[in-house]
């Protein structure tokens, strides 16, 4: 607390920024299935307005980092327990807080990424709480004044049957602060023990509140969804849900509009973006039911119970927790600059500059989305299935860029064939064994109209295989290029008339529409090789001539 | 460090020629660095010796309990590497070594401190070697890490000789209050106490002060040259004071806390416990500096090699706060303050008169700041990872509080639940807001006082001098917290640093002292206004008995030695 060594970033470890660009993870999430007005539980009463529900979320991102926010421990999901734990994280008495340079970067471009103002000056809290897995009974926090306020997360969802139309939906960012994570407790109860790993302990978070601007669990989940697409963009969150590096709290509550917000319960226990949405489209039901009953709703922490889909009430009393909040005495204020700001004789290695890094930012989803869909003519649905799926934007303009066919066709068979064989096998779009160079060869014969479309399919399950082969070599070696002799497709349609009588007296009785099912009797005879348009004309021309009844009888 | 002057003129051990060196007439050591070992040749004490004489003494006077480890294995082979350095270093070129060197070539010395032994209170966490703080709760804790400031003595050669006595957690005035009991005072055994009439050496030994009184105690007994205390209301110049000693806090920052087990982070410093003040700026100087562990260190302002012989005062300004002639201040320490306000003026300084008007709110604010993060930091005491470990496993919570309430003292348990009461969400505004508001206008206090052009403020550092353990325990140790630290308490709200300087003997034979207070990092200004007044106050060296163990008989306490296990 000395004067003497406030203003400025004391103590910051100086280390190597070891992020990379690629990703490891790929996310199989999905937009929630149900449009918001159809999850919204609805139940109406003559007298009073509907009642609707009011989300909020608590969000803790555990920052990409190599180090942990105050010790310099590496950080590693998966390492053996109590393997990455310093003197400090393990709070042995005398040990102080030094804080990691990148975790302050990380949090920064999240804030700027989300329109957050960066707080020049911020505060660092101890909050106090007795538990196993933490190890010095407080958690070093941002109370009072946390490094960003006031942003604006932009998501988008997409309704209607076809889900198909984009809705643009907009909550706001009360703040983001920096703050450790806890160890993990491990409850033995065969031994009645519990077992710690502190290994987590320490791990830089950063904690997003977003303000009660949803109103069912289909728009905090697809908040969340495009939340997660940031930090992977800007890699300060790896955001697997799943691995514990994106939290979610909910806290929900039901009021009728006009009136007061509706006393709040608050949802833990969500590790998935749809368990999510269940989770809090329950709650509000189990609330609106409760108001509707004439109760109320109690003050409380729920979970989630992902089996049966309800969530319970949790026995701790967290809520009644007074946390005596203290100023952090072993941090002096952090402080940020700008290029023009930072005070001469400063050494680089101890300041963050909030312009340089605000130059750093990556493209970020919304604008790559928007980029594709005007750059391509792609539809925006589209859009965001590419930029959902992890690497598969670079993908498609890989394929764009090499082939002849149009953007609108490279599209369909990047989303519909490639990326459904990779959901089938569970792999990732980096794990593709057909390479953006392969796809757009094939894409080039088909639009050369050396193949015909089903044939291509063939090509691209046989590429699938991964035997090194290029398309044209398949082409080649299985006989699929486009028969384009008349005769020859004269002779197989002759023989396809011969053999489906019923059909041609249909057809010449009037019924057009059966002319496709004896167009797709010679695909069939071909495999897919005929030039389709050939075969309608032949086949509308052989139909067209009178039948030769005279001469067979 | 010394002038080259005093350089050349090197005395052997002993001999009692120069200030003080009679307290040692039994042949055990001299009073400075500056007439330890010297690379240049002309001390003429090994390191080993010097080291065997500092050990011996420490058995000897075991009795005044100043010791909880005595680390003497340890000591020994310290010692024995720093000879090889002297012996190796005669044919070398002498080149006095900044601290900086941290690993010189072998057989080089390696600065001022090589060789000269030290001690540590025992609240500084030492590497494999136990550290209690004069708990329960860390009885038998072995720290894997050594404190940054420590670390920088080892590195220097300096020789570890134990880690000293304290209150339990540097939680008291008095170093009465630690599970190791009581230290006593030297000057208890001193000549000039003893033979004063009707004084019993069985009952009327006086304490040393505290927290840190262990420290003192090793110094003032001549068992070691230097101590490490720490300082958070006075805890260091508490102690050194009623020992007679220099003691000094440092500027807030300039000293890293990097394995000084906390009491009160924002006030928090390592303190420097010597017997002149040239050798607190050597000790200083080795000492203070950037530490990448400790984010509130500061870079240390530029300060020369050691303090001139030859300072002027002329320029200095001098300030007498009025607020500091609060009750309960003893006759004899106001006519000290008054002669010493005297010499100065007659040196040529200025002295005037000024005003700390909020420094009488200190100490209640001081109760607030102090328990509450007293709360926070000891709430790591769960017995979990390490320390004491109650037995009762009824659950998680009936662990945490059977822990604790073994583990540690009424003390520490009171400030405990005080503090968390002050932590309070609905008592946070109303206490520890508040006490933050007062430390600030205290604070400023100073700051305004300083900017008025005042360079120094001359105050007691005690209200009398040192109370008989008897009487001192007849008052709890709230009470007893709040008396003793008036002084030096408000120094540690502003962060600034403070020396405190023995300048008589009283009635009874034991040291008055008092205290000169600085501007943030004019540390060494300060230690050169404490030089000029050493050299003109002619404080008496202390005279221990021949027979120091005629005394421990008297004292009727067997000594108390532990020697560490490594």
């Amino acid at each position: 607390m000395a004067a003497s060594s406030s203003g400025r970033l004391a103590g910051i470890c100086s280390l190597k920024d070891k992020i990379s660009l690629g990703y490891s993870n790929v996310f199989c999430g999905s937009f929630a299935t149900s449009a918001c007005h159809h999850a919204q539980p609805q139940i109406k009463r003559k007298a009073s307005p509907q009642l609707v529900g009011v989300v909020g979320l608590e969000i803790h991102a555990q920052i990409y980092a190599s180090t942990k926010l105050f010790s310099s421990s590496q950080v590693c999901f998966s390492s053996p327990p109590n393997s990455s734990v310093s003197f400090f994280d393990a709070a042995l008495p005398g040990t102080l807080p030094v804080l990691n340079r990148r975790c302050v970067e990380a949090a920064v471009m999240t804030g700027l990424a989300l329109g957050c103002t960066i707080n020049k000056r911020s505060l660092f809290d101890r909050k106090h709480y007795f538990y196993a897995d933490l190890p010095a009974g407080y958690q070093i926090t941002q109370q009072r004044l946390p490094i960003a306020v006031g942003g604006r997360l932009s998501y988008s969802h997409l309704v209607g049957r076809k889900r198909n139309q984009v809705v643009d939906k907009n909550v706001r960012i009360k703040q983001i602060q920096l703050e450790q994570d806890s160890g993990k407790s491990l409850h033995d109860s065969y031994r009645s023990q519990t077992l710690i790993d502190l290994n987590r302990a320490g791990v830089g978070l950063m904690e997003l509140v977003l303000e009660p601007d949803m109103s069912c669990g289909e728009e905090a989940a697809a908040a969340v969804r495009e939340l997660q697409l940031i930090l992977q963009a800007l890699g300060t969150c790896q955001g697997n849900m799943s691995e514990g590096q994106l939290r979610v709290d909910a806290n929900v509550s039901v009021h009728r509009p006009g009136e007061p917000l509706g006393v709040r319960t608050e949802v833990k226990n969500i590790n998935s973006a749809r368990f999510l949405a269940r989770a809090i489209d329950y709650e509000l039901q189990r609330q609106m039911a409760v108001v509707e009953g004439g109760g109320t709703v109690l003050n409380e922490t729920r979970a989630f119970d992902f089996k049966s889909g309800q969530t319970v009430p949790m026995r701790d009393k967290e809520g009644l927790q007074d946390y005596r909040f203290m100023p952090e005495p072993n941090l002096p204020p952090l402080i940020l600059y700008e290029r023009e700001t930072v005070p001469a004789h400063t050494d680089p290695r101890q300041v963050v500059l909030v312009d340089q890094l605000q130059e750093q930012l990556p493209e970020l989803p919304r604008v790559t989305r928007d980029r594709l869909v005007t750059t391509y003519g792609i539809l925006p649905e589209h859009s965001f299935t590419l930029v959902n799926e992890d690497g598969l934007v670079d993908y498609f303009v890989g394929v764009v860029q090499q082939t002849r066919a149009e953007p609108k066709k490279v599209i369909g068979w990047v989303l519909n064939d490639l990326l459904g064989l990779l959901k089938q096998q569970c792999l990732t779009v980096s794990q593709s064994p057909v390479s953006p160079n392969a796809l757009a060869e094939l894409l080039d014969l088909l639009e050369a109209g050396s193949i015909s479309s089903p044939a291509a399919k063939l090509v691209l399950q046989e590429l699938w295989k991964g035997s090194g082969k290029s398309a044209k070599h398949i082409v080649e070696e299985q006989g699929l290029g486009l028969m384009r002799d008349r005769s020859e497709i004269q002779q197989v349609c002759r023989r396809v008339i011969d053999s489906h009588p019923d059909e041609v007296s249909a057809l010449r009785a009037g019924n057009k529409n059966v002319l496709n099912k004896l167009i797709g009797q010679v695909r069939k005879q071909t495999k897919g090789r005929a030039d389709p348009q050939l075969v309608r004309a032949i086949l509308e021309e052989e139909l067209s001539r009178p039948p030769f009844h005279g001469e067979t009888t | 460090m010394v002038s080259p002057g005093q350089r050349q003129r090197h005395l052997d051990l002993g001999t009692g020629g120069g200030r003080g060196c009679e307290g040692a007439s039994s042949g055990a050591v001299c009073l400075c660095l500056c007439r330890c070992p010297r690379p240049c040749g002309g001390g003429r004490v090994s390191p080993t010796e010097l080291c065997t004489r500092c050990l011996e003494q420490v058995k000897r006077t075991g009795f005044l309990n100043a010791f909880v480890t005595v680390t003497e294995e340890q000591a020994l082979r310290q010692a024995s590497e720093a000879e090889r350095r002297f012996l190796e270093g005669r044919s070398l070129t002498a080149s006095p070594l900044t601290h900086r060197d941290r690993s010189p070539p072998p057989g080089k010395p390696r600065g001022p401190l090589d060789g000269i032994p030290f001690s540590v209170k025992d609240n500084f966490c030492t590497e494999n070697i136990e550290t209690t703080c004069a708990s329960h709760m860390l009885k038998g804790y072995f720290p894997p890490y050594t404190a940054t400031v420590v670390q920088k003595l080892l590195d220097q050669g300096a020789v570890l000789i134990g880690k000293t006595n304290l209150d339990e957690f540097a939680m008291g005035a008095g170093s009465t209050d630690g599970v190791f009991g009581p230290v006593r005072n030297p000057w208890s055994y001193s000549a000039q106490y003893r033979e004063r009439p009707g004084v019993d050496p069985r009952s009327d030994w006086v304490i040393t002060g505290g927290s840190s009184g262990g420290s003192a105690a090793a110094v003032a007994s001549l068992g070691s040259f230097l101590a490490l205390g720490s300082d958070s209301g006075g805890s260091t110049r508490n102690p050194g004071a009623l020992c007679g000693l220099v003691a000094l806090k440092p500027t807030y920052g300039l000293l890293s806390r990097h394995g000084l087990i906390p009491l009160v982070n924002s006030m928090d410093v390592p303190g420097i416990l010597v017997r002149s003040a040239d050798d607190a700026a050597t000790a200083l100087g080795v000492l203070r500096g950037l530490d990448v562990r400790d984010s509130t260190t500061i870079p240390p302002p530029a300060a020369p090699p050691h303090l001139p012989d030859d300072i002027d005062i002329a320029r200095i300004r001098v300030g007498i706060p009025k607020e500091y002639h609060a009750p309960g201040l003893s006759a004899e320490t106001l006519c000290q303050w008054g002669r010493v306000a005297d010499l100065l003026e007659r040196g040529g300084a200025s002295v005037e008169q000024v005003s700390l008007p909020h420094t009488q709110h200190s100490i209640v604010c001081y109760h607030v700041l102090c328990t509450a993060e007293v709360a926070s930091n000891m709430a790591r005491f769960d017995g979990l990872q390490y320390g004491h470990r109650s037995e009762v496993n009824d659950s998680t919570e009936a662990l945490y509080a059977a822990t604790c309430h073994e583990g540690f003292n009424d003390v520490v348990r009171r400030r405990i639940l005080a503090g968390n009461y002050f932590l309070l969400k609905r008592n946070y505004e109303r206490y520890f807001m508040k006490a933050q508001k007062v430390r600030r206008l205290i604070a400023q206090d100073f700051a305004r006082v300083f900017r008025d052009g005042v360079d120094v403020l001359l105050t007691p550092t005690t209200l009398g001098d040192a109370v008989r353990y008897c009487d001192f325990i007849q008052e709890d140790n709230r009470t007893r917290s709040a008396q003793e630290d008036v002084f030096t308490q408000p120094v540690n709200m502003a962060g600034l640093p403070a020396v405190t300087v023995p300048t008589a003997l009283s009635s009874r034979g034991l040291p008055i002292s008092l205290q000169l207070i600085g501007r943030a990092s004019h540390d060494w200004q300060l230690l050169g206004v404490a030089k000029w007044l050493e050299q003109r106050l002619e404080f008496p060296a202390i005279q221990l008995p021949q027979d120091v163990s005629q005394a421990e008989r008297e004292a009727g306490v067997p000594g108390r030695v532990r020697t560490s296990v490594l």
